[in-house]
């Protein structure tokens, strides 16, 4: 392990000299667990980010279907994900649901059968998931039905067109709308903060409330998730350079 | 710098030369617009000859060479742009009204707002003007609704509300249905008829044969040839152009 | 081009029960439609605009049965609710009206805060959306930080700063101006839409076509002149869905504010709740404060969306 002993002891002389207190850097306990709050929210916006897509990808599959009660349910789900605020949904399925969720531990306590990360990784990604099918969807419209004929005249059936066909072009043209929920996704977990999620803000808020040291903590938030943030948004867009098809602009 | 006169030419230009980065699209051209002229530039598809326009009315700066319209170099950075576009006005070939105003109100917008001339003259002009291009009882009527014959029309009218002393045609009837060509095109020779000056790049053959005094014909950025129509016409002298000739007549 | 819009052509839905218009399509596009495609009953909305009214409204067709299902799950609630709460307390029902006033009180609150937050918010955007455009790089670089930094915040922590450490009043010679929790949070989150509005007004600048700006150069109008005059108005129109849509974001985002501690409906529902203390209650209460969101939302997304089909005329 490198010894990074002297660069935490700059921090250290940074307070004593100037009064900024940023002991997330020189004092191992605040930076543990700070630490361990940056790795929980990449977690958390991870899972979100995959099971979203997921579910937008099946979502959009199933609101194509021929049984009205499907696209009912569906679009019943994506319209309530979409109207309402996500940080009731999340109170909802945390207190409301979770107080019906519940299992007995072998000593014969009641204890939440699914944790607070599990119900804001479980809502955050329906919340993000229901705006992906509509983006999806919208991306599947506008693949032009000649494309569609012609995979059907060559034989492929639903299933095969959706998925060799229909799918790889209606990806790259909702690709946009697609990145930018994903990155509010990612700006939306800060909300599970409200659940005792012990991600970064949770952390954060924690150490302040500690060492009193509120200004210093939340520039120090700002500036990491606005890179973090801005982190993305680059790698989105080198992305979308990169499946650009050549010569194919649907817009 | 001298009082410029009548005697002298209007738009006077001389080896002009414009890149693109690595594409040289004006090669050196000369030419010269006298008081009254209407001289019709034809060519082979690429962006010299509208670039060409853009120069002299300052849209598009040059890299060397001189324009000089009523005496007064277009390409000095001290220039005032806008007395200079009240000179010279310009027709596009994308028509390019503004679409949220209606016809009426896209041809007294500039008098009003750039010459801040009184509102109640505007507007007896520019029905004037839109009787003229024989568009009465479109005044109303948006950008939207209208042909693009009549689009074009509104355009011209726009354009020569500013009472310039010449107007530069940008191949504008190469967006038109044939059938509305033939409005914009009377719209026009009238117009030079009354002894507007006119530099006009069109691929109308017959159009430029009938009003133009000088033909030039450009190609890869240069003039290779010009003359008044009847002599351009019959007897070309450079393979280029007898070539160009050949593939359009 | 509009943003998002496209000039692809897209199917047009097909209702197996009711007559094919006529005149707009063939029954050779019914018999297309039928082939392969009839198992793709899709319902999509068309991104033209039909002649017909009503027509190609597709997936959002569904509408009012939306609000049928969400009441439908809020009375199951409150039934099943009902079932198992003691015999001697109120009945649900009747504790969700006795709540209601208060809730609307608070609700008023998150109203108010939007609409607060949308008009500063949108002022400030639109004057940071023209320094996006503007031809000064320094100008151009100083806007387009703010703009990324302010997109890439997450609101939350916007809200948590300007809590906590904007003063709680102002001082300004002898005036004292306090600022309330509310205020502060109002402004944070008019800090994020200040960010948003200037994108879009960046992005409909930019999707004014080259050929309104070069008629109004060579009719000798300034800059300043064409923006104002040409260019700006053509982007009201475009702007004006997103613009929506940012609004009902915002809507949605104000709960967030419960969470710095100012006393909106999220606030009064969870107080609500810990008053009752009855189990049976959770799930009623907390869908009953997710409708008013719904029904307040829900219109204004099918607006937004009438707005966009109409405007894609051209």
């Amino acid at each position: 392990m490198i010894n990074l002993n002297p660069l935490w002891d700059w921090f250290r002389t940074l307070h004593e000299t100037t009064g900024i207190n940023l002991t997330i850097f020189y004092d191992p306990f605040d930076r543990a667990r700070f630490f361990n709050g940056f790795l929980t929210s990449l977690r958390l916006m991870a899972i979100c980010l995959v099971a979203s897509v997921v579910i937008g990808v099946v979502g959009a599959w199933i609101q194509r279907s021929r049984i009205l009660l499907l696209r009912a349910v569906t679009q019943g789900y994506v319209q309530f994900f979409r109207n309402t605020p996500p940080l009731v949904q999340l109170y909802f399925f945390y207190f409301a649901l979770g107080s019906y969720v519940r299992m007995t531990t072998p000593t014969g306590l009641s204890v939440p059968a699914i944790s607070n990360f599990e119900w804001a990784a479980i809502g955050l990604s329906l919340y993000a998931g229901a705006f992906n099918i509509e983006i999806f969807r919208a991306g599947i419209e506008a693949v032009p039905r000649e494309t569609i004929e012609a995979a059907e005249a060559l034989g492929y059936s639903r299933l095969k067109a959706y998925v060799y066909i229909i799918l790889p072009l209606a990806f790259r043209i909702s690709l946009p709308a697609l990145n930018n929920n994903l990155v509010n996704l990612v700006k939306t977990t800060t909300i599970s903060y409200a659940i005792a999620v012990p991600e970064m803000l949770y952390v954060a808020n924690q150490i302040w409330s500690d060492e009193l040291n509120v200004p210093e903590m939340m520039n120090v938030l700002l500036v990491i998730y606005v890179s973090l943030v801005g982190l993305l948004v680059f790698v989105m867009g080198r992305w979308e350079r990169a499946m650009r098809v050549p010569g194919y602009s649907p817009s | 710098m001298a009082a410029w006169t009548p005697d002298q030419p209007l738009i006077r230009i001389r080896d002009v030369h414009l890149s693109f980065g690595p594409v040289q699209v004006l090669s050196g051209i000369s030419l010269d617009v006298m008081k009254g002229d209407v001289i019709c530039i034809i060519g082979p598809s690429g962006a010299g000859k509208s670039t060409l326009l853009r120069c002299v009315n300052a849209l598009v700066p040059i890299d060397r060479g001189s324009i000089l319209v009523e005496g007064q170099e277009v390409h000095d950075a001290k220039l005032d742009k806008l007395a200079l576009r009240r000179k010279v006005g310009m027709v596009f070939q994308q028509y390019n009204l503004f679409p949220h105003r209606t016809a009426l109100d896209n041809i007294m917008m500039a008098p009003i707002h750039v010459l801040k001339r009184p509102r109640g003259e505007v507007e007896q002009e520019a029905r004037a003007l839109m009787r003229k291009v024989r568009l009465e009882g479109k005044e109303a009527s948006y950008p939207g609704e209208l042909s693009g014959g009549q689009q074009q029309r509104v355009a011209i009218a726009r354009s020569l509300a500013m009472q310039p002393d010449v107007m530069l045609f940008d191949e504008v009837t190469a967006a038109l249905d044939p059938e509305t060509v033939k409005e914009v095109l009377v719209t026009i020779r009238e117009l030079a008829e009354e002894g507007m000056t006119c530099m006009i790049v069109t691929h109308e053959m017959g159009f430029a044969r009938e009003i133009a005094d000088e033909i030039y014909f450009t190609d890869r950025g240069v003039v290779v040839e010009h003359g008044p129509p009847a002599e351009f016409f019959a007897n070309s002298r450079d393979p280029r152009t007898r070539q160009f000739l050949s593939q359009i007549l | 081009m509009i943003p998002n819009a496209t000039d692809l052509p897209v199917l047009k839905p097909f209702r197996p029960s009711s007559p094919l218009p006529g005149g707009e399509r063939s029954d050779r596009e019914a018999i297309r439609v039928r082939g392969f495609l009839s198992a793709h009953e899709f319902v999509t909305p068309s991104p033209r605009p039909s002649p017909l009214r009503g027509e190609g409204e597709g997936a959002l067709r569904l509408g009012p049965s939306h609000l049928l299902f969400l009441i439908a799950a809020l009375l199951l609630a409150v039934g099943i609710g009902q079932a198992a709460a003691a015999p001697a307390a109120p009945s649900i029902l009747a504790t969700l009206i006795k709540w209601t006033p208060l809730l609307a009180q608070g609700f008023a609150l998150n109203i108010a805060m939007s609409f607060l937050a949308m008009g500063i918010g949108t002022a400030l955007g639109f004057a940071l959306g023209l320094g996006l455009i503007s031809l000064h790089r320094p100008v151009r670089g100083v806007a387009w930080f703010l703009t990324e930094f302010f997109r890439n915040a997450p609101w939350l922590v916007l809200l948590f700063y300007c809590m906590l450490l904007l003063p709680f009043e102002l001082r300004i010679g002898d005036t004292i101006i306090p600022l309330p929790g509310w205020m502060k949070s109002t402004l944070g989150l008019s800090l994020a839409v200040m960010a948003n509005v200037a994108e879009l007004v960046r992005g409909a600048v930019n999707s004014i076509p080259f050929g309104q700006w070069e008629a109004s150069e060579a009719l000798a109008f300034t800059r300043m002149q064409t923006l104002r005059m040409v260019i700006l108005p053509q982007c009201i129109k475009r702007m004006t869905p997103p613009w929506m849509n940012l609004y009902a974001i915002l809507t949605v985002g104000t709960p967030l504010t419960s969470v710095v501690g100012v006393s909106e409906a999220m606030t009064l529902t969870g107080d609500i709740l810990a008053a009752e203390n009855r189990s049976e209650l959770l799930v009623p209460m907390y869908l009953y404060l997710l409708l008013w969101f719904f029904v307040y939302c829900y219109p204004i997304a099918r607006f937004t969306v009438s707005l966009e089909r109409r405007f894609q005329v051209r």
